[in-house]
Formats: structure tokens, sequence, C-alpha cells
């Protein structure tokens, strides 16, 4: 699998997946999309880039460890549904607002760090199977521990 | 007065809490000093609670409380009479006077505040155990304070002795903390409320329901357990493992009488029937003299007040249950005057402990020069405890008398019983609170020194208190043990008892109690020797048993593990999908629920058939595979298929993730396949082929006319019309699949996440152990 045509396009299809990734779980709101389709959107690009240039490349790539992007997410999501309790509202409600950013009415909400949080936790616990998977038992191909 | 403020209340319960948050940091700074410092909590706390002594002893009672889950009619909410401020009381203020103890006896221990910090959680656990008004509350601080006290007694954690005696003490009191979960279970049932002041009102019903007999058993479970009746009593002794403050305060002055306050607080409720006045003065009565005989025989200081203390719990059971509200009363006073005394002789036993070095009583005597202040305190207490006129103890052993001795054959019965208890602890109270101190020095481990402040402060207030309750026995009866005696019985109570001894039956049977213990006292070798003699004829006790329980559970859970984890991946997935397959076919075969067969594809669209015959063809591709490989790649062919066709009937969001999740898969499956170093091609014998084969069809079976069936009910479109309307106007979202994932179900997705998380880190837990054995 690992070809020069592969290793010389995998980083143009990764950076084109990841940035249609978030696309897709900013979008997720109103259109097709969301957190959980974004995230393994995600995940599979950096599988391909794993399986094109090794484990040790996408680990130096992502800086930090993915399980610890995944608990990152996870933190996220619940302090996401606990702002709703300083709010005096119960746990998970929704709070919306509408910041003017450059003319434009952003719509920002605690739904969308949530959904967030969601990407971040799929994306981290699968490339972090992944990535130990793609590590070789002797640690040969991986420089470096990759997923483990 | 405060006393009229909820807030101030509440803030007196919690007060233990923050301490116990608080202890750590100011020991750090502070030292040992700083357990005066954490005093002040519970300090405060009992001043608080003694502005509801005029209140109480008026009649009235204090109640407060704020809603916590009003769905489920449940609140966090006191009520506090004489019965729960007596304890209240002795919760606060012995506890005041065992974290100054604390502070003296493990100074310079290099785990000081934890002990602090866990003796204060207890403490606010007990304190809301006393005043709960609502079943769970109660339940939760029941249990809390198992927990406080599993912490407390395996403080020591590195002695093995200790770990051992932890555990006991959790599982038998934990196991009894189920039980009496459940009874509150059957009276909230039964009665239909879950607060305890309701409760109270609805005795008669209760009592008339064919569920009061399992009732009644399930929360003696719990409060023999908890108060270490017979035949539950052996993790008491054995919690002597933990620092004598604990002894003092847990395993004497309060914990213990948990039990004992449940069954003190359900009197008026489940009391007044055959089943309870034979159960609790029976097992009572065997626990008072079981415990006393097995007291006399011991030599360590805080062994032998642990046994008393289990004849003392089982006195207070026995009058409980006698049925007389004389014995009520008996009972009322003789908790008060044991908190006081047993409290002291036992901060006395860590004292001499630690002004000695030594505990076993043959190696001690003449401290009384050594430790004077010591000994005034211990003799006071002693006095007390052996039920000496102008003492608090004796006002409690009259009114037990006087109760018992009605001359029916009954009564002579538990008389004989309570004769010989009470003559047996009399021996033991001078034997720790007298022995000590008179006759020649010994030569002990350290030089005998008088302990400092702290380590007497205690002692010496709580023996002196129960010369001054003694005495002023009027005040002692209008704000603690009346107002007390009244909750027990449900009616006002009035008790009169003097310290001036009254000629008759029970100042006589009170002299006989004293002669045979001085008599006891005076042999105690022989009586010591004799006793073993009996108890060594009854083989082994309930402690042995227990050990024997347990490993036997541990034996059995060993097998039973063995036979369904064998740790073989084939058998988990064969079983899981057999188990698959059961569930969806056999409900539809056995109540003849099978869906019509559908007509034929009529209608279908040309690029929905093509679809179709991919996904097919995918999976005839699978089965002829030469190598995995192929095969992995065609199955990633048909969920392609499949999630084209959803895309075509309108489900972009569930095609999407299909299409992430057969890539996925793919890669997955091929990485496991190369790092497992799996042979390429697939070998199974034909036998294997045939089981595997035929567990698939019957699970693709099912799943197909289980779908069939699903598709041919009528369909309901509440839920569909329900997020339709709301999504765009309440969540704001145009994707009602996102919008149900992220708010409306927000807090399922948040569990989800946490397990794709948890499942993350099981995979590489597992790559990992796989590594580790690869590099062996």
């Amino acid at each position: 699998m690992n070809t020069l045509i592969l290793r010389t396009v995998a980083p143009v299809i990764t950076a084109l997946m990841l940035l249609f990734s978030v696309f897709v779980l900013l979008r997720g709101h109103n259109e097709p999309g969301g957190g959980f389709i974004g995230g393994l959107i995600a995940a599979s690009a950096l599988a391909i880039f794993g399986i094109a240039h090794g484990p040790g490349a996408v680990q130096r790539a992502i800086r930090f460890h993915p399980m610890a992007i995944a608990g990152a997410g996870l933190a996220l999501a619940a302090v996401s549904g606990l702002v709703s309790i300083a709010a005096g509202v119960p746990f998970m409600s929704g709070l919306w607002i509408y910041p003017d950013i450059l003319g434009a009415e952003v719509p920002l909400s605690t739904v969308m760090s949530f959904d967030i949080g969601v990407y971040l936790v799929v994306v981290g616990s699968v490339t972090a199977i992944a990535l130990a998977l793609e590590t070789e038992p002797d640690g040969g191909a991986g420089e470096g521990e990759g997923g483990g | 007065m405060a006393a009229a403020a909820p807030a101030w209340t509440f803030i007196a319960l919690f007060l233990p809490f923050l301490a116990a948050i608080l202890a750590p940091f100011l020991v750090s700074r502070l030292g040992d000093r700083a357990a005066w410092i954490v005093a002040l909590a519970p300090a405060l706390s009992f001043l608080h609670f003694c502005g509801f002594l005029s209140e109480i002893s008026a009649g009235e009672v204090a109640t407060g409380g704020y809603a916590w889950a009003p769905s489920l009619n449940l609140s966090f909410s006191w009520f506090i009479d004489g019965l729960s401020l007596t304890f209240a009381l002795l919760i606060t203020g012995i506890g005041t006077l065992i974290v100054i103890y604390s502070g003296g006896y493990l100074k310079g221990h290099r785990h000081l505040g934890r002990f602090l910090s866990f003796i204060l959680l207890f403490m606010g656990a007990m304190l809301g155990l006393v005043v709960s008004d609502s079943f769970l509350m109660l339940f939760v601080y029941w249990e809390l304070t198992s927990i406080a006290s599993f912490l407390l007694i395996g403080f020591d954690h590195e002695r093995e002795a200790a770990r051992r005696a932890a555990l006991q003490a959790l599982v038998v009191t934990g196991a009894g903390g189920l039980s009496l979960l459940a009874g509150l279970v059957f009276l909230w049932n039964v009665t239909g409320v879950t607060q305890l002041s309701l409760l109270v009102h609805l005795g008669d019903a209760l009592r008339m329901s064919p569920f009061y007999l399992p009732a009644l058993f399930l929360v003696l479970g719990g409060a023999f357990t908890k108060s270490a009746q017979f035949p539950f009593h052996f993790w008491l002794p054995n919690a002597m493992e933990a620092p004598t403050p604990v002894s003092a305060y847990l395993h004497s002055a309060t914990m213990v009488k948990a039990g004992v306050y449940l069954l003190m607080r359900l009197n008026p409720v489940l009391g007044g029937t055959p089943a309870w006045e034979i159960l609790l003065p029976f097992f009572g009565g065997v626990t008072l003299v079981a415990g006393a005989l097995i007291g006399i025989r011991q030599t360590d200081l805080k062994l032998m007040l642990a046994y008393t203390t289990m004849a003392s719990l089982g006195l207070l059971t026995m009058l409980t249950g006698f049925g007389s509200p004389h014995a009520i009363e008996a009972a009322v006073l003789y908790l008060v005057a044991h908190s006081l005394f047993k409290g002291a002789l036992f901060m006395v036993a860590g004292a001499v402990d630690h002004g000695t070095g030594t505990r076993e009583l043959p190696l001690l005597g003449g401290l009384r020069r050594a430790m004077p202040i010591t000994f005034v305190a211990a003799f006071l207490a002693a006095c007390s405890m052996g039920g000496l006129p102008l003492f608090a103890g004796f006002l409690a052993k009259e009114e037990i008398y006087a109760a018992l001795a009605t001359g029916n054959p009954r009564a002579v019965f538990f008389t004989a019983a309570a004769l010989v208890g009470n003559a047996l602890m009399f021996a033991i109270a001078l034997a720790v609170g007298l022995k000590p101190f008179v006759g020649k020095g010994n030569q002990t481990p350290l030089t005998p020194h008088e302990a400092p402040v702290a380590l007497w402060l205690g002692p010496v207030i709580l023996a002196a208190l129960g010369l001054v309750f003694g005495i002023f026995s009027p005040l002692l009866h209008a704000y603690l043990t009346s107002p007390m005696a009244s909750a027990v019985i449900d009616e006002p109570t009035v008790i009169t008892i003097g310290t001036m001894p009254h000629l008759g039956l029970p100042f006589g049977l009170s002299l006989l109690t004293v002669t045979l213990g001085i008599l006891v006292y005076r042999e105690l070798d022989r009586a010591r020797a004799l006793a073993a003699q009996m108890l060594e004829g009854l083989g082994p006790g309930p402690d042995r048993w227990f050990d024997q329980f347990v490993s036997g559970l541990v034996r059995f859970s060993a097998r039973l593990v063995r036979i369904i984890q064998p740790g073989r991946l084939e058998i988990y997935i064969t079983a899981t999908f057999i188990a698959v397959a059961a569930t969806l076919l056999v409900p539809l075969f056995l109540f003849d629920e099978l869906p019509a067969m559908p007509s034929g594809p009529a209608g279908a669209l040309v690029q929905e058939i093509a679809f179709f015959v991919i996904a097919a063809l995918g999976i005839v591709t699978v089965l002829r595979a030469a190598d995995r490989l192929t095969a992995i790649v065609s199955l990633g062919i048909q969920g392609f298929a499949v999630a084209v066709i959803f895309l075509l009937f309108g489900a972009p969001d569930l095609s999407f993730t299909q299409f992430m999740v057969e890539t996925l898969s793919v890669v997955i499956l091929t990485l496991v396949m190369t790092r497992l170093r799996l042979s390429v091609t697939d070998h199974r014998p034909p036998g294997q082929i045939l089981l595997d084969g035929t567990i698939a069809i019957a699970c693709g079976l099912g799943f197909a006319l289980m779908l069939l069936k699903a598709v041919g009910t009528p369909f309901d479109p509440f839920m569909t019309d329900f997020f339709n309307t709301y999504s765009k106007a309440i969540a704001h979202g145009a994707n009602v699949v996102n919008v149900i994932i992220v708010d409306f179900r927000g807090t399922d997705t948040l569990g989800e996440i946490a397990v794709v998380m948890v499942t993350g880190l099981a995979v590489l837990a597992l790559i990992k152990l796989r590594v580790g054995r690869r590099a062996s």
C-alpha cells in the first residue's frame, strides 16, 4: 500500500478531508452533517495519512496524543452541558448568543460547542485505535509510540 | 434565636463536611494544633443544636428542608424531636472532644489531616442520619457512616489486620444497609409516605399489613448489623484495629448506636407486636450476656471495652423491644449515660497506652501517681459505668431494674440476663478504670507519664458530665431524656428517677449487681479463665464463619468466571449472536407474530434495484473470497451499496455516517488482520462453517423479519411531528437528526461519547497488552 502515488497525494487528500470535516461539523445543525460524521471523516483522513506516512508522522502532525484529544472533547461536551446550570436552566439546555462579527450575525451556542466535543471524541478515539494498530508490534515502522 | 432559621440548621448540618475538606490544609500549615481550630466546627454545630433545647423540651418539633427531586417526591428535609436532638448533641459534643483528642493522640502522625477529615466526614454523616426526615436521606447517610467507618478502621492501612477489619465491617454493615433499604421500600409501599415524621402516625396500618413481618425482618437486618447484635457482632471487636479516638467515637458513643436509634425511631411504627417483643429482647439479651462474658475474658483494655459496648448495645436493644414505657425510659437513660462513660473510658485507654506504651491489663498497675488526672477521669467514668449512686449510670440501672422486675416469668429471664450482664460490666469497669491505677507499679514499655491536655480534656469532661447529670437529674430529664423518651414512645413522658436510692426491689437488684461485680473483680483472673473455658466449649464463632464465607465466595466466583469468561473471543461472539438470533426469532414464532410477506419489488426504481444487486453481489463475494483481504473489501462494497440506498430513500445523515463507518471498518479490519498476523486465507473445518453459517443466517433472518414486522405496523407520526414542529422553533436547527443528537437527547449523546472514549481506551490497553506479551 505504501506506494509513491499514495505518499504524494495523501497529504493533500488529508488536508482537504480535514477541512471538509470541519465544514460538515459546522453545517450540521441545519444541513446534513454534525459532529459524529465530521469526526469520522477526520479520522479517515488521519488514517489515510497514517497508511501513507506511518503513525509517527500522524502523531507529530496532530501534536497531542489522540486520547488526549478525545478527553478534551468529552470535557468540552460535559462543560457545554453544565453552562446551562449557571444560567439557572436544566442541565444540557441549549443557550444561544448572536454576536456581531465583522458585520455578520454569527449564531453561537452551547449546542455547537457540544457538537465540537462529539467531533473531538470521535476523531480522537478512532485515530488512537487506528494509530495503535498501524504501529508495528516491534515498534519498527512507527518512529516513537504512535497510538499507544 | 438561631433555632428559628432553617438556613442556620442547614449550615450546622454541613459544617462538619466543610471542616473535613479544610482539615488537611490546616494540619499541613499548623501541625497538630490545627485540631483545636478544626474542633470549632462541631463545637459551633453543638451550640446551634443547644438552641433547640427549650423548644424541644416544651414538646415541640423543629422541621425544615429543601426540595431535592420534587418529581420523585424526595426532599432534603430534617425533623428534630427529642430523640434526634439528644443524638445530635451527643454527636457534636463528643465529636468536639474527639477532634481535640485526635490532635493529641496522633500528634506528629503524617496523616493526621486525613484522619481528622475522615472523623469529620463521619460526624457529618451521623448528624445527617439522626435528623433525617426523608427515608432516602436516612439511607444515604446510613451508608455514608459505614463508608466513613471503613476508612477509619482501615486508617492504618499498612497492617493486614486493619485492612481485614475494615473490609469486614464494611461487608457486614453494608449488607445490613441494603437490607434496611429494602425494608424502607416496604414501609414506603405499604404506607405511601417517604417521611419518618408522617410514618409515625401510620403504625396501625402497617402492623395490620401482610408485609409487616418482611418489613420488620429487613429493618432489623439493618439495625442489628449496625449495632453489632449477635450473631453479627463480630465486626465490632475487630474494628478496634482503628486508632483509639475512632473506637471511642464511632464504635461506642455514636455509630453503633445508629441501629438503636433506628429501632427507637420506628418503635411507634413497628413496635408493640409479638414479633417485635420477642425478637428484640431475645437477640438483645443474648448479645448482652455474650458480650459481657467475652469481655471478661480479654486482657487488652480496648478489647474489654469493645465487648462491653457490644453488651451495652444488646441491653439497649433488649430494653427497646421489651414493650413497656418504663423500659424505653431505661433505654434512653442508659444510652445517654453509656455514651458519656464509654467514650471517656475509651479515651482513657488511649491515654494509658500513650503514657505507658501498653494496653495489656496484667502489665499495668500503680499509675495513679504518674497519671493523676487520667485516673480521676477513669475512676469517675467507671463509677458511672458500674451504676454507683450519684452517677448517671445509676439512674439508668435503677430504671432498668424497675422496668424489668415486674414479676412475670418472661421478665424474670430478662432480669437475670440484665443482672449477669451488669455485674460483669461493673467488674470490667473497675478493671479498666481502677486496676491500672492502683497497686504496685509495673515495668511498662515507656516510663509512665501524664497525658497532655488534649488527651485528658475529653475524658475529664465526659466523666464529669456523668456525675453532673447524676446529681442534677431533673435538669437531665427536662432537657434531654424526657423529650427523647416522649419521641420514642410517641406520648408525652416525664422521667422522674432521681439519684437518691429508694428502698425496693430495683435497689436490691442494684446492690446484688454491685456485690457480684466486686466479687468478679477480686477474682478477675479466675473469672477470665472460667469465661475462656466456657467460650472454647462453644467452638469457633461467627468471626471464623465470616472468613469461611468470604473464601467460599471467592472460590465460587473464580469458578464461575472460568465458565462464563473463558477468554476466547470466538466463544463470546458465538454466544452473543446466538442470543441476538434467539431474541429476534423466538418471540416472532412463539406468539405467531410473523409478518406478511412483501409482494415483490413492484414500483421500485431502476437505481434502487441496481444498488440492491450490488449489495447482494458484495455478500456473495465475501462468501466466495479466497483470501481475507478480498472478503473485507467486498464487505465494504456491500456497506457502500446500503449507504447509497439510504441516500436514495432520503436519509442523508444516516447515509453519510454509513459511508464513513464502512470506510473506517475496512481500514481497521485490514489493520487488525495485518497487525495480528492472521493467515491470508480463512481455514475453517466444515462443521465450524456449518455452525457459523447457521448463526449468521438466523441473525439475518431475524433482523429481516423484525424489520418487515416493524414496517408493517401503522406508523405513529407523533414523534416525527413533534421534532419537525419544535426543531427549528425551540432548538434553532433545521437538521432534525442533528438537533435530536445534540439538543433534544444531548444527555444520551454525552453518555455515548463517553462510551466511545472508554472503548478507545480499552482497545488501546488490549493492543498494548499484546505488545507486552510479544516482547517478553
